[in-house]
């Protein structure tokens, strides 16, 4: 998958787990927790969402590194065969 | 013959609006069965019939307001023979060239095919002429839709509001059934207006619980590196969709606590204390765009881990989207709050009437901790207990936090 | 002006009195007003009092004593005719119809028949199918007379008079259940208008329209209604059946936009209907509501007294009624 593919998927799961937030506004370059509202039910919800739209488990030692939707991209990139 | 009323789904609660009927008369309903949407200040509910039976008719229509208790159906329960009861008249569809009356200067508009037929009593046409306002932009909370004079009436007082929506703030996630227009005329937006109606309910009943109950408070910090060694480890093993927060850990070991100090599992019933057989926790979930409710996991006690999250999940998606049940409104024997995502350490919560407790836990954080004599770092959380001094005392209530921490440190056995 | 505390039927007695006294003209006529003091005990102590021409024992016939009124109301006098319910009337519903409302018609105007008939109506004593109708409907719809319903001891008393000075016949319909109502009135019995229906209660979110036996229903369902749902009816007492003072009630739905009749009359071509539909073709655009009726259900009245409580009117249907207007 591309990048672009991927940061589409992400913004979908996320729009999932926080409605009210404008994928437009959001930065991919700033920590996700600070830009938007979720508590660990948001982040295992959204963990979830990507699981089924990318079929990629991030443990939860991995899934605390990563702050930014870039990092989560550059993440998720080599683990989707693409 | 039974009733089918509006229930209690808080203990603050004097009336509910009927937000949708669910079903339809004739349909046969079994007990458990959600037969309706009610519409509080806090949260639209979902409300389940307690008996079976088949539904005779509707007595209120959807979004009217009524009180507790009121009667919004009649269900004939099983073996019952159906009553002689009296024929409720069919409303009549006004016909779209009304009539002039005698004394308005009111011209019928022409006549209008019937698939196009639209349902206004008399009196709102007339309203609607006088006020200026296009029928057919209307909505109706008659029944099948019929527009009534109150309709007309809000129509027009939104009209005089409409430069104060684009104020609004962004609204909260939609209710699961959209109420008909038949808001009162207010100022506010609908979303504002369920904004500050549920500000007003959390008002009342948090000055209600600090009037009314003694409060007193016990903390305790709870070693939870073995706990959290051991979610690891299951984590790892586990997919994603059955990975388990260290919440529902918390949770589960305060409803076997409380097997241990029954006293606290207990509502206050007008003067004295009912101690209730199930354990249901109540957990305290902030609703996106704010605003709380604590609904109930039913049979917290008794749930598996995986059982526990599984329904834990679900409840906080149900919350945010509004469509929560009564059952759950309305059995909380006690309530669990976490504010430790914001980090917070200690959290001294008020309790929610008529339960007897509420526990709540602050952030998971390293601390020296010692240990056969060295300080190493642990990761600890604060657990606060505020209990309801006519029911209990510091004794009892310090068993139930001690409680908890021994079980916490038997995560396998949670 | 002083008062006097007497019952509905100790208010009729005191208008049979006063017209006895005052009216040469008068006499009372029907099935055991003499000795007996009447089925109802209404003509209690009158025969002493005035002797056996002015109060006179009428055989077991309703078509022949009726027509005997007819015939002395024809002849100048002024009889008041006892029929001992609405039930036997059926007897003499051809005199009703075909001579005392038709008469004068009939004669191009050169008869007149000033002929007053009271009879007790209604059910919830227990006398089952045959003895507890509720037929004023039926007078209601035969042009050429005029059909009372007293349901206040003062209109016991003052609508008989005012019945004893019209020129054409005038049907009285006493429930039988309020002969023991207590009320407080003038001491001095005077003719009451009759023209005129009476707001008994004011009120704003629904009008309750009723006459006779269901008018105390119908208030004791207006304190239910503001007592436990919050909402002011206005109720509504007809008094006078023909002709309707259907604008009483217009005035009333002006400020309402909902009705309910209460009639303790079979719903089907009943008296609520004609109502309901005078309604609807003068208020049309004043209903926020199709008309709500509560009537006596549509069986013969059972005998048994739960079941005779549940084919009549009750508060409690009313509130049902009121409530299912979607407040």
């Amino acid at each position: 998958m591309t990048p672009q593919e991927i940061r589409q998927s992400v913004l979908e799961a996320l729009s999932d787990v926080a409605p009210e937030a404008d994928p437009a506004t959001i930065r991919t370059d700033l920590s996700l927790r600070d830009q938007l509202d979720i508590d660990s039910m948001d982040s295992l919800n959204f963990l979830i969402a990507v699981h089924e739209q990318l079929q990629v488990d991030i443990p939860e030692a991995d899934w605390a590194r990563l702050q930014t939707i870039d990092e989560l991209v550059e993440y998720l990139g080599p683990r989707t065969g693409g | 013959m039974a009733d089918f009323v509006m229930p209690s789904l808080g203990a603050d609660m004097s009336a509910g609006t009927l937000a949708a009927w669910l079903k339809q008369p004739g349909d046969a309903v079994k007990r458990g069965d959600i037969v309706a949407v009610v519409h509080t200040d806090k949260a639209d509910v979902e409300v389940e019939v307690f008996t079976s039976g088949v539904i005779e008719r509707m007595l209120v229509e959807p979004g009217t307001e009524v009180p507790v208790g009121t009667p919004l159906a009649v269900i004939l329960e099983e073996g019952a023979a159906a009553p002689a009861a009296p024929v409720a008249p069919t409303p009549a569809a006004a016909p779209p060239a009304a009539a002039p009356p005698v004394a308005a200067p009111f011209v019928p508009g022409p006549g209008v095919p019937a698939e196009h037929r639209l349902l206004i009593s008399p009196s709102a046409r007339q309203l609607a002429h006088e006020l200026g306002l296009e029928v057919d932009a209307l909505t109706g909370s008659g029944p099948g839709g019929r527009i009534q004079r109150r309709d007309v009436e809000a129509a027009a007082a939104e009209r005089e509001a409409a430069p104060q929506e684009a104020a609004a703030p962004a609204p909260p996630a939609p209710p699961a059934a959209a109420p008909p227009a038949a808001a009162p005329a207010a100022p506010l937006t609908p979303a504002a207006e369920r904004s500050a109606a549920m500000r007003r309910a959390i008002a009342a009943s948090m000055s209600r619980s600090k009037r009314e109950i003694p409060h007193f408070y016990l903390a305790q910090t709870i070693d939870l590196s073995r706990a959290l060694a051991w979610l690891g480890q299951e984590n790892l093993r586990r997919p994603v969709t059955e990975r388990l927060l260290h919440g529902a850990l918390l949770i589960k070991a305060v409803a076997l606590a409380l097997r241990e100090v029954p006293e606290l599992n207990a509502t206050w019933e007008g003067d004295e204390v009912v101690r209730r057989d199930d354990v249901n926790v109540g957990v305290a979930i902030a609703l996106r765009g704010g605003g709380l409710v604590a609904p109930a996991l039913h049979h917290t006690d008794e749930l598996t881990l995986e059982e526990l999250m599984h329904s834990f999940r679900d409840l906080v998606s149900r919350a945010r989207a509004g469509s929560l049940r009564s059952s759950e409104m309305s059995e909380p024997t006690i309530t669990v709050t976490s504010l430790g995502e914001r980090g917070v350490e200690s959290v001294f919560g008020v309790i929610f009437p008529p339960q007897v407790a509420i526990v709540g836990f602050g952030t998971l954080v390293e601390r020296p901790w010692i240990t056969e004599g060295q300080i190493l770092p642990c990761p600890v959380v604060n657990a606060s207990l505020s209990a309801d001094h006519r029911v209990t005392d510091g004794h009892r209530a310090s068993a139930f936090l001690a409680a908890v921490d021994r079980l916490l440190q038997e995560p396998e056995e949670l | 002006m002083s008062t006097i505390k007497l019952t509905y039927r100790e208010a009729v007695r005191a208008a049979l009195r006063h017209a006895l006294a005052t009216d040469p003209r008068v006499f009372l006529m029907g099935e055991d007003v003499g000795g007996y003091g009447g089925a109802f005990a209404v003509s209690l102590g009158l025969l002493d009092e005035f002797g056996p021409e002015r109060v006179r024992n009428a055989p077991l016939s309703e078509s022949g004593f009726v027509g005997a009124g007819i015939g002395a109301s024809l002849g100048g006098m002024r009889p008041i005719v006892e029929v001992m319910t609405i039930n036997f009337s059926l007897l003499a519903l051809d005199q009703v119809v075909n001579n005392a409302a038709t008469l004068r018609y009939m004669s191009g105007g050169q008869l007149s028949v000033p002929l007053v008939v009271r009879m007790a109506t209604g059910g919830g004593r227990q006398m089952a199918a045959q003895h507890e109708h509720s037929l004023e409907a039926w007078y209601a719809h035969i042009p050429g007379i005029k059909a009372l319903a007293p349901a206040t001891v003062e209109d016991a008393r003052g609508m008989l008079l005012a019945a004893l000075q019209e020129q054409d016949p005038v049907f009285i319909f006493e429930h039988a259940l309020l002969y023991p109502l207590e009320g407080e009135i003038d001491d001095e019995p005077r003719a009451v208008d009759i023209a005129h229906a009476a707001v008994r209660r004011e009120g704003s979110d629904v009008t309750v329209v009723t006459y006779g036996g269901s008018l105390g229903k119908c208030l004791a369902a207006a304190e239910l209604l503001e007592q436990e749902h919050g909402l002011a009816a206005e109720v509504i007492d007809l008094r006078t059946l023909r002709p309707l003072d259907t604008d009483t009630v217009l005035a009333s739905l002006a400020k309402t936009h909902r009705v309910v009749i209460v009639d303790e009359g079979w719903k089907t071509g009943g008296l609520a209907g004609e109502i309901s539909a005078q309604i609807m073709e003068q208020g049309f655009d004043l209903l926020d509501w199709p008309v709500q009726r509560v009537c006596g259900v549509e069986v013969p009245m059972p005998y048994a007294k739960h079941l005779e409580e549940a084919a009549l009117p009750s508060a409690e249907r009313v509130v049902a009624a009121v409530r299912e207007m979607a407040f």
